[in-house]
């Protein structure tokens, strides 16, 4: 059995590598259009695993998470635009702003014993409430949008984040790559073990003597804080920021739709959602092009029958039932 | 409860009402009773909206993600029958009631049933997919672009003193406090009423006796759903439609039940009546584009110090 278990975690450690190789060399081969593909698919995979922290580990279901994209969005182009600061100076400061939004909301809503629904409502209450406040934060731009300098193209000036699709590719190929590892990592921790003890079963684990309050925190801690590295990479990507946008509901559903169709609480399953979603629904994007028809609202309506598949037919993800069929181990719900 | 978070909050919630008083308090009379009898009324569209979240979470125990979707549907069918048939939103409240009817019965039987058992997390995703496919699929059928359905007494009112108040909203209302009533008296008097409510209070001791849960879940969304099928028919005589609107209506149904009182079906009514109240006045008093934020600031408060609602039962 040990073996058996063993040459599994070989092979699949085998395809990880051969995976993050690929992932290496693709700018060499993949035309513009592919490469803006794949870096949404790695933003994606990122954001779903800081996301999948929380919900997938810890059982806390956030339907705010555009929050703290948003607050780290705007905290390092405010920083950037009003001041000339740096993003690798400036995501110290988003990823304090984000993480003293988690920090608020988990305080509140552990402490006060919100779970379940009432806590992705209270989620979905703080965020609404934030992006309404930005609608009238005049120092950012308002509602009318806040726009971050586009210098011309061929230079790169990574200092400050400002260059070639490639660049950004890299950025969010590490991003993703250091999520996958720091999620492994904590699953594999004595905190990843009350994480999924508290998901579990919150009340056996509190009489086992986890502190369910602290371990929660930590949870929507880590996850805010990591979120908001992704809200800087967004700000500084698309260069353009509106609240309706970046605070909705929508951008919150976007985040959690890679990591519930990949596999809830797995490794792969972020990674494997976002992959499938973006390559599926930009494919259906190319189909439709090509016949000359464009219908807003097609893609999401796609997006909202592949969660719904997924939901009925597949409640664990995609990744567990694929992982079996691979031969990467029993994939028992969480491996 | 942390007694120094509690303070923070109450000093919070304090403050705010403070804020609000202090801005209203600026405002001439007249236009301060014409907003708050508008709001008032609205409030109680709202509240039939609301009411039909209440209904379906309170028996069947599920949220409802798609109820404002649902109901801008059913403003599309008002829309839509005006504008083919001309046909009166109040004559085309009972055949879109009953569609609605059906479809939140077939949708309770096919697709949400065997989902009762599964975790809170996997319902909400099941209709957050319903929700998503609704709201898009009105956007691919009639566009991002607003209608309204303008009957011919659309701007005729009625003035009681200094007071102007729309005519068509006050027949809108009406109709709502009518439905409501009628609901109430459907759960006290009929014996298929009792059922569902028996089906709510001890969902064993229902099986016990013999009753088909599964039938009366159905039926109660279905319900559910007229209601809300009806609140979106009159809501469309009162604003202009886009797809748009289903998320912004889920998340004030969800605010208003809260508020009121998550299942408890006097909490809707007057959850409803007091954010149409509150948005009425915080979009007079501040800027309309933030009125929400006053729901929304509520909503966090309710959730933490009250989270059985203004008007609910203490609950586990």
């Amino acid at each position: 059995m040990a073996t058996g278990a063993g040459r599994q975690t070989a092979r699949a450690a085998l395809a990880l590598g051969g995976l993050f190789v690929v992932l290496l060399v693709l700018p060499a081969f993949a035309n513009p259009y592919v490469l803006s593909a794949a870096i949404l698919v790695l933003y994606f995979a990122y954001v779903g695993q800081a996301w999948n922290l929380m919900m997938g580990f810890a059982g806390q279901l956030s339907l705010g998470h555009s929050l703290y994209v948003g607050l780290g969005a705007y905290a390092s182009a405010a920083l950037f635009v009003h001041y000339g600061i740096s993003p690798w100076i400036g995501l110290v400061a988003a990823v304090a702003v984000s993480l003293a939004a988690g920090a608020v909301i988990g305080f509140l809503a552990f402490r006060f014993g919100i779970g379940g629904v009432y806590f992705a409502l209270l989620t979905i209450a703080f965020a609404e409430f934030t992006r309404i406040g930005f609608d009238h934060f005049d120092w950012v731009g308002g509602s009318g949008g806040f726009f971050l300098p586009v210098k011309e193209h061929g230079v790169t000036d990574l200092a400050n984040l400002r260059g070639p699709p490639v660049m950004f590719y890299y950025i969010a190929l590490a991003m993703a790559a250091g999520a996958f590892l720091a999620a492994w990592r904590l699953r594999a921790s004595r905190i990843g073990y009350y994480w999924l003890a508290i998901r579990e079963n919150e009340d056996a684990a509190q009489a086992l003597g986890i502190n369910t309050f602290r371990y929660k925190m930590l949870a929507i801690l880590f996850s805010s804080a990591m979120t908001a590295l992704a809200g800087v990479f967004f700000a500084f990507y698309y260069n353009n920021l509106f609240p309706e946008q970046i605070f909705s509901m929508a951008r919150s559903i976007e985040i959690i739709l890679g990591p519930i169709i990949g596999g809830l609480g797995t490794l792969f399953g972020p990674v494997l959602g976002a992959f499938v979603l973006t390559f599926l629904g930009d494919g259906l994007t190319e189909v439709t092009d090509a016949f000359g028809i464009q219908i807003p609202g097609l893609k999401q309506v796609f997006y909202g029958v592949a969660l719904l598949v997924v939901v009925v037919f597949v409640p664990n993800g995609i990744w567990p039932a694929l992982a079996r069929r691979l031969g990467f181990g029993p994939a028992k719900k969480g491996e | 409860m942390p007694a120094k978070t509690l303070a923070t909050l109450a000093g919070i919630a304090a403050a705010l009402v403070a804020l609000y008083v202090w801005r209203l308090a600026a405002l001439p009379g007249a236009l301060l009773g014409n907003v708050v009898v508008a709001g008032v009324l609205t409030g109680l569209i709202y509240g039939l909206m609301a009411l039909g979240l209440s209904v379906i979470f309170g028996v069947v125990r599920v949220v409802n993600f798609a109820h404002g979707e649902m109901m801008t549907i059913a403003m599309y069918a008002a829309v839509l029958l005006f504008g083919a048939f001309r046909l009166d939103p109040f004559l085309a409240l009972a055949p879109v009631a009953v569609a609605f009817f059906a479809f939140g019965y077939a949708l309770q039987a096919g697709l949400i049933n065997p989902f009762v058992e599964r975790p809170e997390h996997s319902q909400f995703m099941l209709l957050v997919a319903v929700a998503i496919i609704m709201v898009n699929g009105l956007l691919m059928g009639f566009g991002p672009d607003a209608r309204s359905a303008q009957v011919d007494y659309a701007l005729d009112s009625f003035e009681v003193g200094p007071l102007v108040v729309d005519k068509v909203r006050v027949y809108a209302a009406s109709v709502a406090v009518l439905l409501a009533a009628g609901l109430f008296a459907f759960f006290r008097l009929t014996a298929t009423g009792r059922a569902i409510r028996a089906c709510a209070d001890n969902l064993l001791g229902a099986k016990v006796v013999g009753l088909d849960v599964k039938r009366y879940y159905a039926l109660t969304f279905g319900i559910g759903a007229a209601l809300v099928g009806a609140a979106g028919v009159l809501q469309a005589m009162l604003v202009d439609v886009t797809p748009a609107l289903g998320p912004v209506y889920t998340l004030l149904a969800f605010v208003i039940v809260i508020v009121g009182g998550l299942g408890s079906m006097g909490g809707a009514l007057a959850g409803g009546v007091l954010i149409g109240l509150s948005e009425a006045l915080a979009g007079v008093a501040f800027t309309p584009s933030a009125k929400s934020m006053f729901s929304f600031a509520l909503l966090i408060l309710v959730l933490l110090l009250r989270p059985q609602g203004l008007l609910g039962k203490k609950a586990g």
